[in-house]
């Protein structure tokens, strides 16, 4: 699976990182910032968690 | 004034060819019977050949990724539904002159380029996309000396930076703003109306077209480049020049041999400093050197130039130019362009180079356009070229950085010619 963030979706609410500390880190200005788009098997619940907690869907979860 | 000159040796074809041989160009543009002389608009019979031509030739595309021109096609051949070809000729680098040049004064040979690749896509919509008003009217005449086989219509956008990227053609194309979207899908896969897109360098479509025209020549045009050059105070130009030419050449070329640094690729390219000389003309061997060749534009720095308040300009520049869609973007341009001001001022305090640094490796790759990985590029290759002109502004202004610091680009902008 891979984690998809849409740059002009992304407001920085930062909502994303907690549930999924080890996909996503936060820049300077609180932007998500996807660390490996591929992700591991051990990690698909938590790139789900990610994609869900967006308030603007900036995330998704494509094969 | 811009001038034009070709570094092509004796015999071998160019894009520039007519207008320096002086051809007959009624208004400067080339007529339909001039390019039919040139054996221009031949009967389409071999056109798997042509494709497989491209291929062997490595034709690389002219828009500033340098993506293998045969793959692209193949893919939006081999996509599913109907395709649709774009000649794009709106350059968004303020330094680069050579496709608003071409759709200026030879507008057929971009048209023929999209008949050639509409043929080895399959594609039966054309589109020609711009903002120049005065290549419009030479498209639209030529559009009117030779109605193409296939419906071909002109689509204008207003001139910024990003409206040339190719998923901003695609939405400006089909009735929307000029501004990029998030990839994927990429236009190959779905750009105009959903349908797979070809979108092409206006350069890159003149070369396929002479390709045909010029079999025996197909590797030479297809490693050969149009490059603007320009500078301090020195005349810019338009060349044509085989790949490989050294960077002093062209410099040489127009009097800026003693430049003490390079900004490649337009703005998209970065700076470089001591080495610059020995530098190839090439998309491998300039990655390779941490550089980038991009559209092909190259500004030399004089020596009286500062690099600081050069890339001071160029994300300031930037920063004005974003699409202001991406909050990154938005966020990071602003830092960037505003931290290096300070530098240039001599207000930056003690963390600025590392913060520099950091956001320079950060930042790229995290818009939906290249704005952001060319403004980071900038400040990070400063860095790492110049560290000591960084260092030197610490507390004091140079002469250079003394004046304001526009955001129009004016440093960069070169005439038509």
């Amino acid at each position: 699976m891979k984690l998809l963030l849409d740059s002009t979706r992304c407001q920085g609410y930062g909502l994303c990182q907690e549930p999924a500390p080890e996909l996503i880190e936060l820049d300077d200005w609180g932007y998500a910032q996807v660390r490996e788009s591929a992700v591991p098997q051990d990690g698909e619940e938590a790139a789900a968690a990610a994609v869900a907690a967006c308030p603007n869907s900036a995330l998704r979860l494509v094969k | 004034m811009t001038g034009v000159f070709s570094l092509l040796p004796e015999g071998r074809p160019g894009l520039l060819d007519p207008l320096l041989s002086g051809a007959r160009m009624p208004g400067g543009t080339e007529d339909i019977s001039t390019y039919l002389a040139a054996g221009g608009y031949a009967p389409l019979t071999v056109t798997d050949r042509l494709l497989d031509r491209i291929a062997a030739a490595g034709l690389r595309g002219r828009g500033g990724a340098g993506f293998p021109a045969a793959v692209k096609l193949r893919a939006v051949r081999d996509a599913p539904g109907p395709p649709v070809v774009v000649a794009n000729g709106e350059e968004g680098e303020p330094g680069s002159v050579k496709d608003r040049w071409l759709l200026r004064h030879r507008p057929h040979v971009v048209l023929d380029g999209i008949r050639l690749a509409a043929a080895m896509t399959g594609a039966e919509r054309g589109f020609v996309y711009l903002s120049d008003a005065h290549a419009e009217r030479a498209v639209c005449r030529a559009l009117a000396e030779c109605p193409p086989h296939l419906r071909i219509d002109v689509v204008r956008a207003e001139h910024t930076y990003v409206a040339g990227e190719e998923t901003a053609v695609v939405r400006r194309i089909e009735g929307g703003p000029a501004l990029p979207t998030a990839k994927p899908p990429r236009p190959f896969q779905s750009g105009v109306g959903g349908a797979p897109t070809l979108v092409a360098n206006a350069e890159t479509l003149a070369r396929v077209a002479v390709m045909y025209s010029r079999p025996d020549a197909a590797a030479a045009i297809a490693g050969t480049h149009l490059v603007t050059l320009s500078g301090g105070d020195g005349a810019a130009a338009l060349v044509e020049v085989p790949a490989g030419t050294h960077l002093k050449v062209l410099a040489d070329l127009c009097g800026h041999g003693r430049a003490g640094a390079v900004l490649l690729g337009g703005l998209f390219g970065g700076l470089y400093g001591h080495g610059w000389t020995d530098l190839p003309l090439d998309h491998d061997r300039l990655n390779t050197a941490g550089a980038a060749l991009g559209c092909g534009a190259l500004h030399f720095l004089h020596p009286r130039d500062c690099p600081v308040a050069v890339a001071t300009e160029a994300a300031a520049y930037l920063a004005a130019q974003s699409a202001r869609q991406c909050g990154v973007c938005v966020a990071g341009t602003r830092a960037l362009a505003g931290t290096l001001t300070a530098v240039a001022r001599g207000e930056a305090g003690g963390d600025t180079a590392d913060k520099l640094h950091r956001w320079s490796r950060q930042l790229p790759g995290r818009g939906a356009c290249g704005l952001l990985d060319a403004a980071a590029r900038v400040v990070g290759t400063l860095l790492a070229h110049f560290p000591d002109r960084v260092h030197a502004h610490s507390g004091s202004v140079c002469a250079a950085c003394q004046g304001g610091t526009p955001e129009d680009g004016r440093r960069f902008t070169v005439p038509v010619p």
